[in-house]
């Protein structure tokens, strides 16, 4: 077993049906990401009271540009992408072709969500902005249309557990290879953690949007988003930690060091993404600050693995980096492939992260979150994390997987390593602009144009929110202007390429306790447990809950 | 599974930065008495403003150098909007909602909570200098959420 990330090393080509399937599943991710993109600048500039919202078309007011911003790009984009990306890296490292009608009913169900979200927002029917927290009252196609993009992720769920089970009929005895592992152990994770929202989704607030029950319980809807939605956050970003682990030191030239820290991990953010939620919640009543606490210390205990995986991904870029001529203690970094936009947009993606990392620990810790709850902190916070290392790492990665499942070359690449620069700075900006502003009392989700109150050192942090917003945008356009040129004119090429993966250095044991790490049964249970612990006591004491509040369309 | 001795080192120093942290939390929580929100109690949003304590809303002392504050949040005001309160009192908070979810945040402080439909809220602080902080609702309630403030003044 000389590869231990893929099981066929010598290459292994996804069915031609089953590779359009997946690009339709990528453009629909980059087209939300587009229109999510555009109401990113609208957003940005009202910080800076720059009204461009007004032209916009159909758009009533800035809460429904928000809430399609947020819903486009935390859901859609995110979701949409997973679905693909994973689905292909699985079925390449179990070198097994996938479900068709399953892989085309991920699509359905995703397509399907979408326009029903989408048709909800557009209209202005459900401007209750990401979060959508009862008792503000949106449209029913609004909840309709996320329940099936939920579902569209318990679909892909199904169907990279399906390839893995076959997969393991007709290899029996041997390891997961990697690359599968890491792909499988971010569903296993997602499975468990969208259980919340769609309890919330599907079980309250659709009969509720249609009249069948009258009544909201908003702590309860609450609690269910929030334990969805720090895990989300996990679901966003490991996507991204797959490539980071086994493409990006091979396109830095680079190995991955260690087979069981990777798996290791994945399977800390198995079990430690879910019990955490409560640290959205700190500042609510009706929860007992001894459970925030346990969440505070539970949250602090998930830093951990992403700080193995920023010392394991630094550590395979340092080899690149020496092999290609790099000494001494910095150099090797500059001596990495600058010119490849691929890498380079997820190099820079990852040094947003290390200040997306620390502010989040911030986020985390207990009372200090008093000092920055639901201030434009906390925006600032994110753009750092699912705004630029999660969206640059998926831009850097359509730098290949375009190419890749067109059979076509990269157009424009000196306009897509420009279109990285530049959105890495405008992040870096635009989340000064908030953080600042932020510690300050400048609040987040605040139609700041028309606020009748101010503060003057809100004038700077809003400029520099409205700048970097808009270096974004600019970077954002270039980089569609890439994938769209590359699309329409890029050079088809008939040689099979294979998608960039490494070899690792300390292979998978085949002997010993490392074995039982391939055991996800064991795991799922171990992540039940710790769930019933964090949120039981809770729920113990909190339910049959408290459905007091009819429905509010306050827009 | 070998761990190079580089690698130890450094997951060694993030799990003593991690550990230096949390003693410094758990210190300001209960060695300093910085708590957050709790369990508090629940209420019928509709019967609100004929619940007591929120069937009087504002400022009332209660005890030596202690002050009460019972607030209203409604889509879109604060009742009462102007809070006046002397520097160096111990102030709790007694809060609720009688519509959708709002948030108070009085900037400058750490006074930061929501306000969910439901349940009240109840918070401690004391303000130690004289000025004025704006008080802001700081969770999206609806189309006129911008327009949701108060103010807070410390004599």
């Amino acid at each position: 077993m000389k590869n231990p990330t893929v099981a066929s090393p010598e290459g292994f080509q996804l069915p031609d049906s089953q590779r359009r399937v997946i690009r339709w599943m990528i453009y629909l991710a980059f087209g939300a990401l587009f229109i999510g993109i555009i109401n990113g600048l609208g957003q940005a500039l009202n910080y800076a009271r720059v009204d461009i919202l007004q032209y916009f078309p159909g758009m009533r007011n800035y809460y429904q540009g928000l809430t399609v911003h947020g819903v486009v790009n935390a859901i859609v984009f995110t979701f949409a992408f997973a679905n693909g990306f994973l689905a292909l890296t699985t079925s390449r490292a179990l070198a097994r072709p996938l479900n068709t009608p399953l892989l085309w009913a991920v699509l359905g169900t995703m397509v399907a969500g979408t326009l029903l979200a989408g048709y909800a927002m557009a209209t202005g029917q459900a401007s209750v902005l990401y979060t959508f927290y009862p008792p503000l009252l949106a449209h029913w196609s609004f909840y309709v249309g996320l329940a099936l993009l939920v579902v569209s992720t318990w679909l892909t769920a199904i169907l990279l557990f399906g390839a893995l089970r076959g997969w393991r009929k007709e290899n029996e005895g041997k390891r997961i290879p990697l690359m599968a592992f890491i792909s499988v152990a971010t569903y296993a994770m997602w499975t468990l953690a969208s259980l919340g929202i769609a309890i919330s989704v599907v079980g309250l607030l659709i009969p509720w949007s249609l009249g069948l029950i009258a009544h909201s319980d908003p702590l309860l809807s609450r609690t269910l988003f929030w334990y969805s939605g720090h895990p989300i956050v996990y679901f966003w970003l490991l996507p991204a930690y797959v490539s980071w682990y086994v493409m990006v030191p091979r396109q830095a030239g680079g190995t991955l060091f260690s087979d069981p820290l990777t798996r290791v991990v994945f399977i800390m953010f198995l079990l430690l993404s879910i019990p955490t939620g409560f640290h959205h919640q700190y500042t609510d009543p009706g929860i007992s600050g001894g459970m925030k606490a346990l969440h505070g210390v539970l949250t602090f205990g998930v830093f951990f693995p992403s700080m193995v995986t920023a010392f394991s991904v630094m550590y395979a870029l340092e080899i690149g980096g020496r092999r290609r001529g790099g000494t001494g203690l910095a150099n090797w970094f500059l001596k990495l492939d600058w010119k490849n936009p691929a890498l380079v947009a997820q190099i820079l993606a990852m040094l947003t992260f290390t200040l997306g990392g620390i502010t989040g620990l911030i986020n985390a810790s207990y009372n200090l979150n008093q000092a920055i709850h639901n201030t434009a902190w906390v925006p600032g916070h994110f753009h750092m994390t699912v705004g630029s290392a999660v969206t640059m790492s998926f831009m850097g990665i359509a730098f290949w997987l375009i190419p890749y499942l067109n059979r076509q070359e990269l157009v424009g690449r000196g306009l897509a390593l420009v279109s990285q620069w530049v959105y890495f700075f405008g992040v870096l900006v635009m989340a000064r602009g908030l953080i600042s502003g932020g510690l300050d009392g400048m609040p987040r989700r605040t139609e700041m144009l028309e606020a009748p109150y101010s503060k003057p050192s809100w004038e700077l942090a809003g400029m520099l929110t409205g700048l970097g917003g808009t270096l974004m945008f600019v970077g954002g356009m270039l980089f569609f202007a890439v994938l769209i040129a590359t699309v329409l004119f890029g050079k088809k090429t008939d040689t099979p390429e294979d998608i960039p993966f490494t070899d690792t250095h300390q292979p998978p044991a085949t002997t010993g306790w490392e074995v039982k790490l391939d055991s996800f049964r064991y795991w799922l249970i171990a992540a039940i447990v710790l769930i019933l612990i964090a949120y039981g006591p809770f729920l113990a004491q909190y339910l049959p809950g408290n459905f007091t509040s009819t429905g509010y369309r306050f827009f | 599974m070998t761990v190079e001795r580089i690698e130890k080192i450094f997951l060694g120093l993030t799990a003593a930065m991690l550990l230096v942290f949390l003693g410094a939390l758990f210190y300001s929580a209960f060695g300093m008495g910085m708590h957050l929100p709790d369990r508090e109690g629940e209420i019928l949003p509709s019967e609100v403003r004929n619940t007591p304590p929120f069937d009087d809303p504002g400022v009332r002392e209660v005890g030596d150098n202690q002050y009460e504050v019972v607030l209203i949040g409604a889509a879109w005001s604060f009742t009462p909007r102007e809070i006046r309160v002397p520097a160096g009192a111990e102030v709790t908070f007694i809060a609720t909602t009688t519509d959708v979810i709002h948030g108070v945040h009085i900037e400058g402080t750490r006074l930061n909570f929501m306000l969910i439909p439901g349940q009240i809220s109840k918070v401690t602080s004391t303000f130690r200098e004289p000025g004025e902080h704006l008080m802001i609702c700081h969770e999206y309630c609806g189309a006129g959420h911008h327009l949701m403030y108060g103010r807070v003044i410390v004599e």
